[in-house]
């Protein structure tokens, strides 16, 4: 069954712009990167929006949508009444190139900082010795399509554009949790968490939780566990002191268990 | 993401480095602010009971004492009501002894992380909602004084764990009547122990316990003891918002029941 929907989508190039309204046609099963589509093909062709794959995995088509953050194409038109406007606006952390379009090259910089996988030194490639429950816990971070959704609603750098330079976001800081916990990770990166990648500025409000499109527990499973790893390193007395009494791990060195 | 390489836009670089400039706060269209306003009033509801409750003397009446004044230390408690009989406060301490061990559940709650969300959202609009602009003009989150402090939260797991045997010991102790005899069950006793399984529940559920038991290690196979005291934590922590509040409104619902009890108010055979 088809209708006639309102929508009113932010156009414009470089952050300068205006809401626009159209009326545009949709049909059963449609999703709002269909209609987007749709009014590429009848009314305005030079409308700019990123996409791929149309089936959210490929985390191109990020956007917000009546405010929230989502992908364009897993957004069913079904969740909508007829008579509603539905606004569509390009994510409001990063830079617009235009229309839809946003310019995320700030999480590309950010993965950059982080310093890669790094095995110990007497452990050749094809010696590695997993057990499933060893590498499971970092499993469910790498479901990550890096639709930057996370990021993007984060009120860190969302807020307050002047943390960018200080704060990776739950993205990164994501990744650094699942490099930490790692098995056969020996690199330290609780120190570079707290005093490089921000981690602090994190005051565990779960919005990057609450949009993940993959249902990563980000907050739960990897902030809040790199949070408490970073406390064993910082603040707490009592592990410092086991740590010298029992010779376990270094400042610097291996990883404890 | 596929990150495109074909073609850079065309525009300046100084115009791609502006963000969509959209005055409104937010371009939400659902009712965003409800919950941060139930979060309000529900800790805020709290907070006042709390303040009245440690005021308020009517605590202690055989075999039941308000887990507010639980444990009770000082020489003012009632001998019945004195933790293990003894009062290691003496009789200097003239203010409520409810306020000698407020500090324990109130700095685990306080620093526990499920309701650093809901108080940041709910009082400090840091932020109200998701997708909502904060109010604040700066933020420097958890990186400085005094909000630093959150880091200490694992020691007030440490004495929640105090607080919740303590509390235990008084729900055995209510299976006692008001002559000291064995085998009574009142209302009260319920209540006591619906409470006690709720207080557990929740600080088990905590981030830092699922920290404790295995979190911080990275082979757990080498440690299968503490993998599974991590993965019941687990299922736990899955559920700490619930138990939060469940154990909350328990503790405060069973604090309410002993000093109507005490005050006579409820009176019933087997209350």
């Amino acid at each position: 069954m088809s209708y006639k929907a309102n929508f009113r989508i932010w156009r414009g190039e470089g952050g300068e712009g205006k809401l626009e309204d159209f009326v545009v046609e949709v049909n059963e099963g449609e999703v709002v990167l269909d209609v987007i589509h749709r009014l590429q093909a009848t009314q305005t062709p030079d409308l700019a929006v990123r996409w791929n794959c149309k089936a959210g995995k490929c985390g191109s088509c990020s956007m917000e949508i009546n405010g929230r953050p989502k992908l364009g194409c897993m957004t069913r038109m079904s969740t909508f009444t007829e008579d509603e406007t539905i606004t569509v606006t390009p994510m409001r952390a990063f830079p617009v190139i235009k229309d839809l379009v946003t310019d995320v090259s700030f999480n590309y910089q950010k993965a950059r900082e982080i310093p890669s996988f790094t095995p110990p030194d007497n452990v050749q490639p094809g010696e590695y010795r997993m057990q499933q429950i060893d590498v499971e816990r970092s499993q469910e971070f790498r479901k990550c399509i890096e639709c930057f959704m996370c990021n993007n609603v984060c009120h860190v750098i969302r807020d307050h554009e002047e943390n960018k330079a200080a704060f990776a976001g739950p993205r990164f800081l994501m990744r650094i949790a699942e490099l930490d916990m790692h098995p056969y990770d020996v690199a330290d990166r609780k120190d570079s968490a707290q005093e490089e990648h921000g981690l602090g500025y994190c005051n565990i409000p779960k919005c990057c939780t609450e949009v993940c499109p993959e249902h990563i527990k980000i907050t739960d499973n990897a902030l809040i566990p790199m949070k408490e790893r970073v406390v064993d390193r910082k603040y707490d007395p009592l592990v410092w002191l086991g740590n010298k009494i029992f010779k376990r791990s270094s400042s610097t060195g291996s990883k404890t268990g | 993401m596929t990150q495109t390489t074909a073609g850079r836009p065309t525009s300046e670089p100084s115009q791609r480095k502006q963000r969509a400039q959209i005055k409104a706060r937010t371009l939400r269209t659902d009712r965003w602010w409800l919950a941060p306003a139930i979060t309000f009033a529900a800790l805020a509801s709290f907070l006042v009971y709390g303040l009245w409750a440690i005021f308020d003397k009517s605590y202690f009446v055989e075999p039941y004492i308000a887990p507010f004044s639980s444990p009770c230390l000082a020489t003012s408690c009632p001998e019945g009501a004195r933790f293990l009989g003894l009062a290691p406060f003496g009789d200097w301490w003239t203010l409520p002894p409810g306020i000698l061990i407020l500090g324990l559940p109130a700095g685990f709650r306080m620093t526990c992380y499920y309701y650093r969300k809901g108080y940041y959202r709910a009082f400090w609009l840091s932020p109200p909602a998701c997708a909502v602009a904060e109010p604040h003009k700066k933020y420097t989150g958890e990186t400085r004084l005094p909000l630093i402090i959150q880091n200490i939260h694992r020691y007030f797991f440490y004495g929640a764990i105090l607080i919740a045997a303590v509390l235990t010991w008084d729900a055995v102790l209510a299976l006692r009547d008001a002559h000291g005899n064995w085998g009574h069950f009142g209302l009260g006793t319920a209540i006591l122990w619906i409470n006690v399984v709720l207080i557990w529940s929740y600080t088990l559920s905590c981030h830092s316990c699922r920290h404790i038991t295995a979190g911080r290690l990275n082979h757990f196979s080498k440690h299968p003891v503490r993998y599974k005291m991590w993965t019941f934590v687990s299922k736990l922590n899955s559920r700490h918002m619930l138990l939060a509040w469940l154990s909350m409104y328990s503790v405060m619902l069973a604090d309410l029941y002993v000093r109507l009890v005490a005050k006579g108010i409820i009176n019933f055979p087997f209350a």
